[in-house]
């Protein structure tokens, strides 16, 4: 595989973001009962997470190195706002149901991650590419848990009803816990085991380990 | 970069690129500012004509808007003002004293802490006659204020449409007010009865046909029975003496007048 497909496909299962560094699970929980709002999630995090690669990228060379952190926050969470301030001319329904979640984009610590771990040391478009690969890592688990609460939560995808549902005369029972954000820890821990039986390098050592039980001493009474 | 790390350059990129950053983002907002004020106007109409169940009669949101007239009434008098419905916005009354009274836990049904003292209200005019009256009405549920728009009609006694515009309830349990199969239950439920009692109210569990006055009942939601409670406090506050009252028999008089 060329340096550029693996900086963009690596993080789709090789080095999820969610899966396996375990980042950015807030807005996994929270925005995700419904496919459409998950979507328009994931466009605004991958569009944001690709520009503030590059741009942190471009000027990575004079960015002083007490105040980098400072920096690369002013870029996200300037691209943030611009995001936001675009949804809400564009998509005003959608940017009513991700309302806050859309501003803390700029805490995700995915986009932060991938400035400090690598738009700070690479090239802007090979920078870029790694921000774009980080937002479909990203946006694969959302859409996914996205699309499972929607289906079992509602009967709906996309707001279309796929499963007949009996408050509507059919035959499914809308299972309600998967409307709420909990539901999507169960989800990506799911996801995450089934991932780890792939890829059986992701298994983490365990930081330490059971001792066994102390073998039972057999006193032998001398008479 | 040698000097990378001097002061000179720490000050000169941090100053730039907030500069830079904020002649950007100030662009952006201005230049969409337009656009996203027109969707806010928007939305609220949209909400208003779905209330009212307006858009099929007329074709589209912006032609059924056209036949409302807005209007600032006194909710103490109940008599239409002459105050400007342009400039009239809710939030800016709520936080000048002069322009509302605190209420009362006895008074204060819906838990709003607070009733202004005037109120936008909606006239639908059909061929010059009064047709539908959308009232903006608000309480608390579960979580949050539950804000709305319940419309009536001419007879200033059934209940045309109730449209929820803003609330914080659970998915799929409160948040139903927003189902359109709960909301098309509302359309021609009564509010009073012949003595001028107010009986709308959202029941638990289902209406059946032969109850007594199943015109004033609603079908409760199930798993959310706060709301709904929620719901039938928000219109006995907003339909009773502190609310709209005077206001409707006002304009019944009017009516029958003409």
């Amino acid at each position: 595989m060329s340096k550029a497909s693996d900086v963009l496909f690596a993080p789709l299962f090789k080095d999820n973001p969610i899966a396996l560094q375990v980042l950015g699970i807030c807005s996994a929980l929270a925005v995700t009962s419904k496919l459409y709002p998950t979507l328009i999630m994931c466009v605004a995090l991958t569009a944001t997470i690709t520009l503030s690669s590059f741009f942190i990228s471009l000027i990575r060379n004079y960015i002083p190195n007490n105040i980098r952190i400072i920096v690369q926050m002013t870029i996200i969470s300037s691209l943030v706002i611009i995001v936001d301030q675009l949804l809400k001319a564009y998509d005003y329904e959608t940017s009513k149901t991700l309302s806050v979640f859309v501003g803390l984009i700029i805490t995700n610590c995915i986009v932060m991650g991938r400035a400090e771990a690598y738009a700070m040391q690479n090239g802007p478009a090979m920078s870029a590419l790694d921000g774009f690969g980080n937002g479909l890592g990203y946006s694969l688990i959302l859409i996914i848990v996205g699309s499972i609460r929607e289906l079992i939560g509602s009967g709906q995808l996309l707001g279309y009803q796929i499963l007949h549902m009996t408050t509507d005369g059919g035959w499914y029972v809308p299972n309600n816990f998967f409307l709420l954000p909990p539901a999507s820890f169960l989800i990506i821990g799911l996801f995450i085991w089934a991932l780890r039986v792939w890829k059986k390098e992701q298994v983490e050592v365990p930081e330490f380990s059971m001792k066994q039980n102390a073998p039972k001493e057999i006193k032998v009474e001398h008479a | 970069m040698q000097n990378k790390d001097s002061i000179k350059n720490t000050l000169f990129i941090g100053l730039g690129l907030c500069l830079v950053c904020a002649a950007v983002i100030s662009f952006i907002a201005v230049g969409l500012k337009q656009l996203q004020k027109q969707n806010i106007i928007i939305d609220q109409q949209k909400k208003i004509v779905a209330a009212a169940n307006l858009e099929s009669f007329y074709g589209s949101v912006s032609n059924a808007y056209n036949s409302i007239e807005e209007i600032v009434i006194d909710l103490d008098t109940g008599n239409f003002t002459d105050l400007s419905p342009e400039e009239y916005d809710l939030s800016k009354e709520l936080q000048d004293t002069s322009k509302y009274i605190s209420l009362s836990s006895s008074e204060d049904i819906a838990t709003i802490k607070v009733r202004e003292n005037f109120s936008k209200v909606f006239l639908e005019y059909r061929d010059g006659d009064l047709n539908t009256v959308i009232l903006p009405v608000r309480g608390y549920g579960l979580w949050g204020i539950l804000y709305g728009y319940l419309a009536i009609s001419n007879d200033l006694n059934t209940i045309v449409g109730l449209e929820f515009y803003e609330h914080k309830e659970t998915p799929g349990l409160g948040a139903e007010i927003d189902n359109p199969a709960w909301k098309a239950l509302w359309n021609g439920k009564k509010l009073f009865d012949e003595e001028g009692n107010l009986l709308i109210k959202v029941i638990k569990g289902k209406v059946t046909v032969n109850e007594a006055n199943s015109n004033y009942k609603v079908d409760g939601l199930s798993g959310a029975t706060l709301t709904s409670n929620g719901v039938t406090n928000l219109l006995a506050f907003w339909l009773g003496e502190l609310g709209y009252l005077k206001f409707l028999s006002n304009l019944k008089e009017e009516v029958s007048n003409v």
